[in-house]
This record gives C-alpha cells, structure tokens and sequence, in this order.
C-alpha cells in the first residue's frame, strides 16, 4: 500500500512540478545557479572517480588477460566499461549521494522552516519553482558529467598502461578504437538522461514531503540517496533489456 | 473581511476543528488565541489554504476561498501576507531581496519601482542599513520585522501573524506587537494573529476569539475578555499567578 501511496503522490507531484513558470527571468536565473551546484560542483568527485577506475580498470584487465589474449583487449575493455556501465550508471549513483542528499536536505529544511509554506501562501506553485530547476540542470549537467567522466577514464587508462609498461600506446589505441560502435554511445547518454531525471526528481520528491524536524530532514536526505540508488539500478536492468 | 463558515477538519478519526463560524474583521487586529492543541494552526492553514478544510467555507470578503480554483485562490493570495512563527526567510537571500521576492514574482513593477518599494518597507519596520544582511545574520527580533516587510511588501489586504512573539524578550514582543497594530490601522488590513502570549493579547488585540477543543468557545471585544462569565476562557486567561492576582485586584 506504501509503494502505491508513493507512486501516487510522486505521479501528482511531478504534475506540479512541470506546469510552467511563473517567471521566466527568475527561472533561467535558477537553472543556471543550479547548474552550477549540481555540474560544476560535481566536477571534482568525477573527476577523482574516473581517473582512478579507468587506472584500475587498465591494470585489472591487464592482469587478467596477459598472455592468452591480444593487449589490445586491456583498451577495449576499459573503453566499453567506462562507456557502457561505469560513467552512465556509477556515477549518477554517486551523483546521487552527493547532489541527491543535497537537493533533499536543503528542500527539506525549507519545509520545516516554513519557506516552502511561505511561497505556497504568496501564490508560488513551490514545488515548479524549487523543483524543476534542478530537474533540467540535471537533466543538462549530468549527461556532460558522464561524457567527461568516459574521457577521462580511457585517458587515465592510457596513462596507467603506457607508465607500467602494461601495454604500449599503440595496442591501447587500437583497443580503444576496434569494434567502436556510435550506438553504445546513444545507449549510455540516453540511460544517463532517464537517471539524472530519476535521481533529481526522487531526491526532490523526498526533500520535499520532509515532515517534522532536523531528524526527519536527515531521515530525508537518506530516503532521497538509498531509493534514488534502487530505481536506478532497476531502470538500469530494464533499459539495458529494452536498448541493447 | 474574513468569515469561517461551519469549517471542520479531521486528521483520521481526530477532529481537530469542529465546526468553526466567526468573523475577522477589517481594520482590526483578530487575535486567535487558545490552548496548544486547540486547533488554531489548523484553522489558520485551513484559512489560507495550506490545508483543505474537510467542509465549511472561507470567505474572502464575500468571496467563496474554498470553492475557487488554483487559479482563482493564485489572485487572492496575493491579496494575503503572512508572518510565520519562525519567520520562514528564504535563507539564501538578503533582507532586501526577501522583501523584493513577492514583488519580483507578482508585482510587474520595473527594476526602480521595485527598489523604491523594498526601502519603504525596510523603513517602516525601521531596519534601514540592514538591506545586504542574510537572515542568519539577524537577531529573532529582526528577522520577525524583515518577516513583518516582506508580508507587507505587496499592499496586502489580509495579513495572518502566526505567533509573532514566540521566542522574543518582553520589550523586543512589544515592538513588533506596536508594529502589527500600526500596519493594521495604516493599511486598513483584516489582521489575524494567533498567540498564546497574554501580554500581546490585552496589548495589542480589538477583537478574541478563543478556541477551545476545536470551537470557537468565546469571541468578543478585547474590553470584554477580562470580564467573561466563560469558565473555559477564564481557566486559560488566568492560568498564571501573575494573572490570577490582576483578577483580584481588578475585582
């Protein structure tokens, strides 16, 4: 019954959410600021992130197949993980710990402070002017986010292959260029654009309903990062079935 | 005017508000007063729409609050300010642009209009040279008054004060009741104020309208309060020693 109220209560809040906006000025204005709090500020855990994966992706697969299986594998590999799984699925769950926990912290702290009460009562559809700035931010954000992250990763790759003389630049190159189908590309952009949708819009949806105090606030912020992580991971099987 | 007509409220089987009729008067300041539990917040967010009575009606001066659309309850909104009890200030913004947010929004006032408009509201709730503080930066008593300018900002026609003195020392209570009852008179507003604090009742009210277990017990004149034959009144004005002894020497 609990899942049934949750999806109810999520279906009408997106309904407020995408009705449209009161001003349009102000509403540019928040979708930049927001672009910045949820892409820029994300720049350095991506980059931390993808640098070290593509490194270990590089030095695992080079431990693995040495020896039975052309070098070059060592680069495919990295490149279809980094393109097909790592950047499109883990980093939006860990944008989702990050600006998922941030988003329902900071919305629900304005409706236990009365904020969100104080713009329903001036006439503010609150939930389209806190909301649906950070849902195309994300929507904007998290794609470049993932694009970057996928560089870096291969390159970090390289670098960690090329410095432990795991395989020369040449069989990486080849690795990371054999078989490159333009496809795996639109299916990672397109299973980031359905994430980025689901974690800034559960995240909100969380913050948002925050009922009580400071506990319920936290209590929020971690619904908003553990049931982003889920339904994630379920439209990942799902739209890995449906893409592929 | 405000008037309540028959409104009730259930939260699953507790009935919280249990058939409430009375009238808010214009250019009066209402106090709503009662015990913690009595319904007042409930029928304050049921007035403005924060909650959706279960029946009854409210009616902005004649017109039927509960039976509009959004859009129509969008236009009357703009006519109502509230000061919430913990000032409810958009923490992210300075005073200046709290007060200048209703306006930006719904005012269609251009950039020096606006400007001029935030002054006069900083002014009159004299906190001029505060413009460019955040309202962590601001005392309790401030924060009310910056609360005070911006639900003032758009010339509204009813201002709801939800607790305004909780958490104030006695003297700074004293200002920021003289305030509410200067804006009221000034404005002409429809003013109601929900408070538990007796000293802002007798200071600052015209009219009281005491709740008790979800009805409206008593309501009169401010004169008339003090003089109540109501046992349920009587028991919550003279709760304390302080007033039980003013009852005695008034007598």
């Amino acid at each position: 019954m609990r899942v049934i109220f949750h999806i109810g209560r999520y279906t009408m809040f997106i309904r407020n959410v995408l009705r449209r906006p009161e001003k349009w000025s102000m509403f540019r204005k928040l979708v930049v600021s927001e672009m910045n709090t949820i892409g820029v500020e994300s720049m350095g855990i991506v980059t931390l992130l993808a640098t070290f994966m593509g490194a270990v992706m590089c030095l695992q697969t080079a431990h693995q197949v040495s020896g039975w299986i052309p070098v070059y594998t060592i680069g495919f590999t990295v490149r279809q993980t980094m393109i097909l799984e790592f950047s499109p699925t883990l980093v939006p769950i860990i944008l989702a710990g990050k600006v998922g926990s941030n988003i329902a912290s900071q919305l629900g702290t304005m409706r236990v402070t009365e904020q969100i009460d104080a713009l329903e009562i001036m006439g503010v559809n609150s939930a389209n002017y806190l909301v649906l700035p950070k849902i195309i931010a994300g929507f904007l954000t998290i794609p470049m986010l993932v694009v970057f992250s996928m560089t870096l990763g291969i390159a970090s790759g390289a670098l960690v292959a090329v410095l432990t003389g795991v395989s020369p630049m040449a069989d990486y190159y080849q690795g990371i260029t054999i078989d490159f189908k333009a496809y795996d590309v639109i299916y990672a952009m397109t299973k980031t654009c359905v994430f980025a949708l689901v974690m800034t819009s559960v995240s909100s949806y969380h913050g948002y309903h925050t009922e009580g105090g400071a506990l319920d606030v936290a209590r929020s912020s971690t619904k908003a990062v553990v049931y982003s992580a889920i339904i994630i991971m379920i439209s990942n099987l799902v739209l890995t079935q449906i893409l592929l | 005017m405000i008037e309540l007509r028959n409104i009730r409220k259930s939260f699953g089987d507790q009935e919280v508000l249990k058939g409430i009729n009375t009238k808010f008067e214009k250019g009066k300041v209402n106090f709503v007063i009662g015990r913690s539990g009595s319904g007042k917040s409930v029928m304050t967010k049921c007035t403005v729409g924060l909650l959706e009575p279960d029946s009854g009606q409210v009616l902005y001066d004649g017109r039927d609050f509960t039976a509009m659309t959004l859009k129509e309850r969008k236009e009357i909104r703009k006519e109502i300010g509230m000061l919430f009890q913990g000032s409810a200030l958009f923490d992210s913004m300075t005073v200046a642009e709290n007060i200048r947010f209703p306006l930006m929004m719904f005012s269609g006032m251009s950039e020096s209009e606006m400007d001029k408009r935030v002054s006069e509201c900083i002014s009159r709730v004299e906190l001029t040279g505060s413009e460019d503080k955040l309202p962590s930066e601001l005392s309790g008593g401030m924060q009310k008054r910056v609360g005070i300018a911006r639900a003032i900002s758009m010339n509204p026609k009813y201002l709801f004060c939800d607790e305004p003195n909780s958490g104030l020392d006695p003297q700074t209570a004293i200002v920021i009741d003289k305030l509410i009852v200067d804006i009221t008179k000034e404005y002409g507003m429809t003013t109601v104020v929900i408070s538990h604090d007796m000293n802002s009742v007798i200071e600052a009210s015209d009219t009281i309208h005491f709740l008790h277990l979800g009805e409206v017990a008593w309501a009169g004149e401010n004169a008339d309060m003090m003089s109540s034959d109501s046992e349920t009144l009587n028991d919550f004005v003279y709760a304390s020693k302080l007033m039980q002894r003013m009852r005695s020497t008034l007598k």
